[in-house]
């Protein structure tokens, strides 16, 4: 599904991403761990795409395609969805107005026909449900005045709605009380398919007792430093990170 | 008096010798008196120095000579309509005969010929806007257009429309003054429309004198449109409040050429209200200037203004504000806020919000910024799969919403977010 190679990326001179190296199969939960300053948030804005990073070396390939070449509303057509660490707050925009805008906006580019409005509400309504995102939430305008718990529920509420083939999680355990936490995992669980793959980026293990990852990759200093399985995550639980920045020292 | 050097004031002068024979001599000699003081505002006049009027004006086009037969016009509206064409109003292009009770429509011409004490008084207005020449000058040179009362405690449903358009196919200038005047109590939903039906580069000066009396609440939807390039369009509205009084008022300017709305605002009365908000469509080379000034006279008022204006092009626009809190009024509340999205490395942005406090128990702020769509919001949406231009209008379009989400009347903002639909559409084509 997600094939990273050898990837190089800056902003300005300073280099961020220095060869990382990063495959995840279709049906896949990769979780992505490490210290802070590693550049985990600068891997899931280059896989969509977003502007002001220089890749000056090696490629990212979506189920064979290279997309470093795409803007991020192609990228979202192929399927890939970030669900963001910062949700952002759009005063004046509907949520609901985005949604619909948004959900049709891939369909058109995939060449598929738009939903109409009784269709996409139910969508809506089913995803909100299992969510606990009111009616209220919808009605607001885009995340304006949401709590980080509502942000990001409505982060996965999206994800339910575009139902992506590649997902990219950035933290999104940040800020979230216990109960949010198992909200936003059984909506994570649910959408689990072998057709799609998630990339699930965090601090913390505590995330992970709840989506279950097959693959764990430790990132430190701009690369993939180890892979392993889920029992790699309880390691770095116990023994920190120390280990992997260490190693730049010597 | 000074002596009105330019040649262009000197046509003006012939103007107003002519208006004067046709009526209203008093009324025109005090207005002409005035404006003559200031002569035409060069950009040395602070209040106009973002708009050069004098530079514009340079060439008075010729008086409007309306003959026209009946003619199709465009309607947005489903509403009470009253056409002013030409500089003249057209009874027979308005909606007279279905005036419902408490609505008394008549024409200015007839009405200054009449001579009414309180009609007159009204629409002389001298209390308020009496510094600014252009509005001196549409007194004295007023050729005609409404005079709308609305009886005391009449609730007027459907909302009446004062349309003014100019047609002719050469350039003119009009000079047109309407009049409405709202009885204790009584309520209505006003639309004003301002529009060009064809490409000829008209002058107009136009003005809109609105009394409430008591309790009187009118709901105001202002839309300028039209125009050319070397087209010129002041549209003024003198607002007077008495006690309790409240208008809720949203403008919108789109189009091109020179677009000044200027707002004299006087709260006469405790715990009166107003809200004046507005959004700005910027293309081309419009030059779009909104000046206000809100007048607190009277003790506990409040007033709010919120405008957006969306700069793309080379357009300019304007927004000077000012609120004016006087000794007596205390209690005021005032907030005003101007913000403008600059679409375009040309597009400018003019932004000047004042307050003049001279009461001590008083809560006023105002605030303005200029920018640029923002790169997060972009990204999100796009991320989201929406094209760039697509997010770009769907920020744009909340952007201009803010101002418009407290109208209440629900058809009025349909249409108002249609225009900006329709602006949008033209930006994504290209």
């Amino acid at each position: 599904m997600l094939e990273i190679k050898d990837l190089h990326v800056a902003v300005g001179e300073h280099e961020i991403l220095k060869g990382l190296t990063l495959s995840v199969k279709a049906g896949e939960v990769a979780a992505i761990m490490g210290p802070n300053g590693t550049g985990k948030s600068t891997l899931s804005y280059i896989v969509s795409g977003r502007e002001g990073y220089d890749v000056t070396q090696g490629d990212v390939r979506l189920n064979g395609e290279n997309i470093l070449d795409l803007d991020p509303a192609e990228r979202a057509a192929r399927g890939v969805f970030l669900a963001f660490q910062y949700p952002v707050e759009i005063p004046g925009v509907a949520t609901m107005t985005f949604l619909k805008a948004a959900l049709n906006a891939q369909r058109r580019a995939r060449g598929e026909p738009e939903l109409q409005t009784p269709e996409f509400m139910k969508r809506v309504r089913e995803a909100a449900a299992s969510l606990g995102v009111s009616q209220d939430m919808l009605r607001r305008p885009l995340n304006a005045g949401f709590s980080g718990g509502e942000k990001k529920r409505m982060e996965i509420l999206q994800m339910a709605l575009l139902q992506p083939r590649l997902a990219i999680l950035d933290e999104t355990d940040s800020g979230l009380d216990i109960d949010a936490l198992r909200v936003v995992a059984d909506g994570v669980n649910a959408l689990r398919s072998p057709e799609r793959a998630f990339v699930v980026i965090t601090h913390y293990q505590r995330l992970l007792e709840y989506i279950r990852p097959d693959t764990v990759h430790v990132m430190a200093q701009g690369r993939i430093m180890r892979s392993g399985g889920p029992e790699l995550a309880q390691e770095l639980e116990e023994r920190g990170y120390q280990d992997y920045i260490a190693q730049e020292a010597a | 008096m000074i002596k009105l050097a330019s040649e262009a004031e000197a046509t003006l002068s012939s103007f107003y010798e002519e208006m004067r024979a046709k009526g209203a001599p008093r009324l025109r000699a005090a207005a002409w008196a005035a404006f003559s003081e200031f002569g035409l505002p060069s950009r040395r006049v602070e209040s106009w120095h973002y708009t050069d009027l004098k530079t514009a004006m340079s060439r008075p086009a010729p008086l409007a000579t309306s003959s026209r037969g009946a003619m199709p016009l465009p309607r947005a509206h489903d509403s009470l309509r009253l056409v002013t064409l030409d500089g003249v109003f057209r009874a027979d292009l308005s909606d007279i005969a279905r005036l419902p009770e408490g609505v008394a429509v008549q024409s200015l011409r007839d009405a200054l010929a009449q001579g009414e004490l309180h009609v007159m008084s009204a629409l002389a207005s001298a209390d308020i806007g009496a510094q600014d020449p252009i509005l001196a000058l549409n007194a004295a040179l007023m050729q005609d257009g409404v005079v709308v009362q609305i009886a005391p405690g009449a609730k007027i449903a459907r909302a009446i429309e004062l349309a003014t358009f100019s047609s002719a196919e050469a350039a003119q200038s009009t000079y047109t003054r309407a009049l409405v005047m709202l009885g204790e109590g009584a309520q209505a939903t006003l639309i004003e429309t301002l529009g060009a039906l064809s490409a000829a580069p008209a002058q107009d000066n136009g003005a809109l004198v609105l009394r409430l009396a008591a309790s009187a609440r009118v709901e105001l939807v202002t839309h300028l449109s039209g125009g050319v390039d070397q087209s010129i369009r002041v549209a003024s509205l003198l607002a007077h409040l008495d006690a309790d009084a409240r208008i809720h008022s949203f403008a919108l300017i789109e189009g091109e050429g020179l677009h000044r709305r200027q707002i004299f605002v006087r709260l006469d009365g405790e715990k009166a209200s107003a809200v004046f908000n507005g959004a700005t469509l910027g293309r081309g080379r419009l030059h779009a200037d909104t000046t206000l000034i809100v007048d607190h006279a009277k003790p506990s008022g409040q007033s709010r203004e919120c405008f957006r204006n969306i700069l793309d092009d080379q357009s300019v626009g304007v927004f000077q504000g000012k609120v004016i809190v006087r000794p007596g009024a205390q209690k005021t509340d005032g907030a005003m806020q101007s913000k403008a999205l600059l679409l375009s490395e040309q597009a400018t942005m003019n932004n000047k919000p004042e307050l003049e406090i001279f009461a001590d128990d008083v809560q006023c702020g105002h605030g303005a910024t200029c920018g640029r769509l923002d790169k997060d919001q972009l990204f999100y949406l796009t991320a989201r799969g929406l094209p760039r231009r697509e997010a770009e209008a769907l920020l744009i379009e909340g952007f201009a919403n803010e101002a418009m989400e407290a109208l209440e009347d629900e058809q009025l903002k349909a249409f108002l977010s249609d225009r900006v639909s329709v602006w949008l559409s033209r930006r994504i084509g290209r």
